[in-house]
C-alpha cells in the first residue's frame, strides 16, 4: 500500500464505496440523516419533560396577531413608519448639535493652520475640503444610524423579523425570489452595503444574487436626508398645516416605489439572466425573546454603526479633497466644477435635472450623503461645503437656480434610482467575487433612473404642467 | 486553507459550534469580551470571529464557527465548520445547544461527536426553556451523551464560569469525555463494516475511519475534496470528473 | 384501508392537524435543508398557521416552527394520525 499515492488510494476507495452504495436499495444519505435524528429523539425522550405549557401558547398568541390577515400588514407598516419616525425625529437634535460642534472646531482648525503658516491651498484641501466633508458626513449620518441600527437589531433579536419574511413571502414568490429578501431590504434602509452583506442569509445562490442586485432600490440612511430635505422644501412646505403628515406620505410613496421596482427587477432578472432552479423558502420562525437592551446597543453600535461610519469616512475624506480642488482650480474664468456642469447640462435638462445636479450625483459616488452639500456648494461656488440649517435659505438657493416641483420630484426619483455608492459596489464585489455582477448592479439602477426621469419629464412638459 | 487560527504556543484552541440563533455569539462575546477580531474565512464570504481569554493562567483562543444545522456540508458555512473540526484539530469543541429545541440541536451535537471526542455541550437558553415549562434532566443528559454538559443562560451571564472550568479541564486532559456514538440502522452499519477496512488505509490518527466511511456512503464529494487537500494530494491527479459521472449511476 | 392510513401531501393538511412524514420527493439543496431541519421519514409534524395570503405555511417540527411554501410542501408525503396517537 505504501507505494501507492494517497490519491490513488482515495479514488479507489471511493470507487469501492460506490459499489457498496449501489448494492443497497436505499439512499444512504437520507438514511444517515434519519438515523441521526432517531438517536436525537431517543436521547430527548429520556431527558426532557414538559409541563403543561403556557409559554408556547404565548408565542402562538403573538403570532396570531402579527401574521394575521387583518393585522399583519398594518402592523408591519406601522412598525416601518415608527422606526423611520424615531430615526428622523430623534436624529434632528443630535445632528444639529454635532454640526455646531464640528463646524466650530473647523474655525479652531483654521486658526491653527494660520498660526503654523500653512499655505492657503493646504488649508483649503485639508480643512475646507477633507474636514468639512467629514464633519458633514458624521453630523448627517451618525445620529440616524445610531438610532436606526439599534432599533433594527432590537427587532432582529426579538424574533419579529422572520415574521416579516413569512408575511411577505408570497409577494416575492410571484417575483420568483425568496421571502428572506424582505429582510435584506430592511437592512438596506440602514445601509445598502450592510444590506448586500446580509444577503448571505439567502440559501440559493440565484436568489441571493437577485437580492444583491436589487438592494440599492431601497433608499439608505445616506439618501434619506436628501429625500427628506427636498420633500420638506417643495412638497410638504407648500401645505404648511399638514407638512409633517404630507412629508411622511411622500417618503412612504418613494419607499413603496422602490419596493415596486425591486420586485419588478427581481422578476425580470429571474426571467432572463438569472433563470434557473425554482425558488423556495425554508424559514425558521424562532420563539420570541425579550432582547437585552444593553447588548443590543453595544452590538449594533460596534458591528453596524461604527463599521458603516468608518467605511463612509474612508471614502468621504478623499472625496472632500477632490471636490475642493475641482471647485478651486480655474480654467479661464470658470472653475472645473462649473465647467463640467456646463458640459453635463444639456443631458441633465433632458431628464428634468441640470448639469450641477447630475454632477453632484456623480461626485456623490463615494457616499450618497454628500450629494446635497456638493450641489449647494456648486450653486454658490464658494468652494466649500455649506451647512444650511434653515430650509428657507436652502429653498431660495434652489429656486434661484431654476428649480421647480418637477426638478424636485426628478431629484428624488434619481436619488432612489441611480448607481449604488462606492462602498456598496465594493461590497457587491466582495460578496459576488465577480466584476460582471458589480457592473450590472451599477447599470440596472442607472438605466432605470435615467429612463424614469426622462419619461416623467417629457410627459409633464408635453402636457405643459410646469 | 482553513487553518488560519493564529495560534500561539501554549495556547489552547476552542471551537464554538452550534445551530444558528442559539446564542452562540452571546457566549462568544461573554467569554472573550473585547479581545476579539473578526474577518472572513479565507476565500469565503463567511464571517470568522476569533477571540482570546485567560483562565487559570492559560490562554484560550476561541474560534466561532458559522452557525449550522448540520455538518453534512450542503452549504459553505457547513463546509467551513466541518473542515475546521476535522482538520484544524481544536483542543476543545464546545457545541452550543438551544435548550428550547433540544432534539433538533442534538442532531448537530451527535455529528460533532463523530469527529472529535474532546467535546463539551453547552446547553444555552435555559432561562427560555424554563419559561416554556421545559424541564431538562442535565445529569442524565450528561450520561446519555457521555460528555460534560454545562447549562447556561448566557444573556444573564449564568453558567459561564462553569463553562470556562470545563473547557480548561478538557483542554488540559484532566477530563476525558467519551461521546456517545450514533447507532445507525442495520443497512448503514452493514455497509460501514464493508467499507471500514478500506478506509483504514487513508485515515491517519486524527480522523476517525468511521467518519470517513460515513461520508463515503453519503457520497459527500466536498468532504473528499477537503480530505485530499489535507492529505496534500495534487488536485490535478485527482479524478473528480469520474466521481461526478459515477454518481449518476445511483 | 382505514381513513387514518391514507397518504396525503403535507400541503393538503388542514390547520391544527397532526401527521407523520412518509417520504420526501424534493431534490437538491432544498431537500438537504429540509432533512437537516429534522423533517425525515417518521417525523411527526403539525400544521400550525398560514401566512396572511394563505402561503407559506408554518409547521411545528421537533419543537420549532418551520415555514414552507405550498409547492414545496406538496412534494412531502405524510400519513395522517388518528386522534389517539401522540404528536409534537
Amino acid at each position: 500500500m505504501c507505494a501507492m499515492s494517497p490519491s490513488r488510494v482515495l479514488s479507489e476507495v471511493y470507487g469501492q464505496a460506490e459499489c457498496v452504495r449501489n448494492s443497497y436499495l436505499k439512499s444512504f444519505s437520507d438514511q444517515i440523516v434519519a438515523d441521526i435524528y432517531g438517536n436525537a429523539e431517543q436521547i430527548t425522550k429520556h431527558v426532557l419533560s414538559k409541563k403543561e405549557s403556557q409559554r408556547i401558547s404565548f408565542d402562538l398568541t403573538i403570532d396570531n396577531l402579527v401574521t394575521s390577515k387583518w393585522f399583519g400588514y398594518p402592523l408591519m407598516i406601522l412598525l416601518l413608519v415608527g422606526v423611520f419616525w424615531l430615526t428622523i425625529e430623534g436624529a434632528n437634535f443630535p445632528s444639529e448639535l454635532l454640526a455646531t460642534v464640528l463646524f466650530a472646531f473647523q474655525d479652531q482648525l483654521t486658526l491653527w493652520f494660520q498660526w503654523a503658516g500653512a499655505p492657503n491651498w493646504v488649508h483649503g484641501v485639508l480643512v475646507l475640503g477633507v474636514y468639512r466633508t467629514l464633519a458633514w458626513v458624521i453630523a448627517v449620518m451618525l445620529p440616524p444610524m445610531a438610532i436606526f441600527f439599534p432599533l433594527f437589531t432590537l427587532l432582529e433579536d426579538s424574533g419579529y423579523l422572520p415574521r416579516i419574511a413569512f408575511n411577505l413571502d408570497h409577494i416575492f414568490k410571484r417575483a420568483k425570489a425568496c421571502g428572506k429578501q424582505s429582510l435584506t431590504m430592511c437592512m438596506g434602509f440602514g445601509c445598502n452595503a450592510a444590506g448586500v452583506t446580509s444577503c448571505r442569509i439567502i440559501d440559493s445562490p440565484r436568489e441571493r444574487l437577485i437580492a444583491i442586485l436589487t438592494n440599492n432600490f431601497v433608499p439608505c440612511n445616506g439618501r434619506f436626508p436628501t429625500l427628506i430635505a427636498i420633500t420638506s422644501i417643495f412638497i410638504g412646505g407648500a401645505i404648511a398645516s399638514y407638512s409633517g403628515l404630507i412629508n411622511a406620505l411622500v417618503i412612504s410613496t418613494i419607499i413603496l416605489l422602490g419596493v415596486a421596482v425591486t420586485l419588478s427587477v427581481s422578476w425580470i432578472l429571474s426571467m432572463t439572466i438569472l433563470k434557473g432552479e425554482p425558488s423556495s423558502l425554508v424559514l425558521e420562525l424562532p420563539s420570541y425573546r425579550r432582547p437585552k437592551i444593553g447588548a443590543v446597543i453595544y452590538r449594533s453600535m460596534l458591528d453596524r454603526t461604527l463599521f458603516v461610519l468608518r467605511r463612509s469616512i474612508i471614502v468621504a475624506a478623499p472625496a472632500g479633497a477632490v471636490i475642493w480642488i475641482l471647485a478651486n482650480v480655474y480654467i479661464g474664468d470658470q472653475n472645473i466644477l462649473s465647467a463640467v456642469a456646463h458640459i453635463l447640462n444639456p443631458f441633465g435638462q433632458l431628464i428634468g435635472l441640470d448639469g450641477f445636479i447630475l454632477m453632484a450625483f456623480i461626485l456623490g459616488l463615494p457616499a450618497n450623503e454628500i450629494v446635497l452639500p456638493i450641489l449647494i456648494m456648486s450653486y454658490l461656488s464658494t468652494g466649500s461645503l455649506q451647512d444650511y440649517s434653515s430650509l428657507e435659505e436652502l429653498r431660495n438657493v434652489l429656486v434661484s437656480n431654476g428649480w421647480t416641483w418637477l426638478t424636485a420630484i426628478n431629484v428624488m426619483l434619481f436619488s432612489l434610482l441611480h448607481w449604488p455608492c462606492a462602498t456598496t459596489l465594493l461590497t457587491t464585489y466582495k460578496e459576488t467575487g465577480s466584476k460582471k455582477w458589480v457592473f450590472l448592479s451599477f447599470l440596472i439602477p442607472t438605466l432605470i433612473g435615467f429612463t424614469a426621469c426622462f419619461i416623467f419629464t417629457q410627459v409633464v412638459q408635453f402636457f405643459g404642467l410646469v | 486553507m482553513i487553518l488560519s487560527a493564529e495560534k500561539k504556543n501554549n495556547q489552547f484552541t476552542v471551537a464554538l459550534a452550534g445551530n444558528p440563533n442559539v446564542g452562540k455569539s452571546t457566549i462568544f462575546n461573554a467569554l472573550t469580551g473585547l479581545h476579539q477580531h473578526t474577518g472572513n474565512w479565507p476565500g469565503k464570504t463567511v464571517d470568522n470571529a476569533q477571540g482570546i481569554y485567560e483562565h487559570q493562567k492559560k490562554s484560550f483562543l476561541i474560534v466561532d464557527l458559522p452557525g449550522t444545522y448540520s455538518l453534512l456540508a450542503h452549504t459553505v458555512e457547513e463546509q467551513i465548520a466541518r473542515d475546521y473540526l476535522c482538520f484544524a484539530n481544536p483542543d476543545v469543541t464546545v457545541v452550543v445547544l438551544d435548550a428550547t429545541c433540544l432534539e433538533r440541536n442534538l442532531n448537530l451535537a451527535l455529528q460533532v461527536f463523530e469527529i472529535t471526542s474532546k467535546v463539551i455541550v453547552c446547553l444555552n437558553l435555559m432561562d427560555e426553556a424554563t419559561k416554556k415549562d421545559l424541564v431538562i434532566d442535565v445529569p442524565s443528559l450528561e450520561r446519555e451523551l457521555g460528555v460534560p454538559v454545562v447549562a447556561t443562560a448566557a444573556r444573564q451571564g449564568k453558567g459561564l464560569f462553569e463553562l470556562r472550568k470545563k473547557i480548561f479541564q478538557v483542554a488540559s486532559g484532566s477530563l476525558q469525555p467519551s461521546p456517545r456514538q450514533i447507532k445507525y440502522s442495520s443497512d448503514v452499519e452493514n455497509a460501514l463494516k464493508e467499507l471500514l477496512p478500506l478506509v483504514e488505509n487513508i485515515a491517519n490518527n486524527t480522523l476517525s475511519p468511521r467518519w470517513i466511511a460515513l461520508r463515503l456512503l453519503d457520497g459527500d464529494q466536498s468532504f473528499l475534496r477537503s480530505l485530499s487537500n489535507y492529505l496534500d494530494i495534487d488536485q490535478a491527479s485527482f479524478q473528480f470528473q469520474d466521481w461526478e459521472e459515477s454518481k449518476c449511476a445511483q | 384501508m382505514r381513513d387514518a392510513e391514507r397518504i396525503n401531501s403535507l400541503s393538503d393538511l388542514s390547520l391544527g392537524s397532526d401527521c407523520q412524514i412518509v417520504s420526501l420527493e424534493l431534490s437538491g439543496l432544498l431537500r438537504r435543508r429540509i432533512l437537516d431541519l429534522g423533517i425525515v421519514p417518521g417525523t411527526l409534524i403539525r400544521c400550525i398557521r398560514r401566512g396572511p395570503s394563505g402561503d407559506p405555511t408554518a409547521y411545528m417540527v421537533r419543537g420549532t416552527l418551520i415555514a414552507l411554501r405550498s409547492e414545496d410542501a406538496a412534494q412531502i408525503f405524510v400519513r395522517k394520525l388518528s386522534n389517539g396517537e401522540e404528536c409534537v
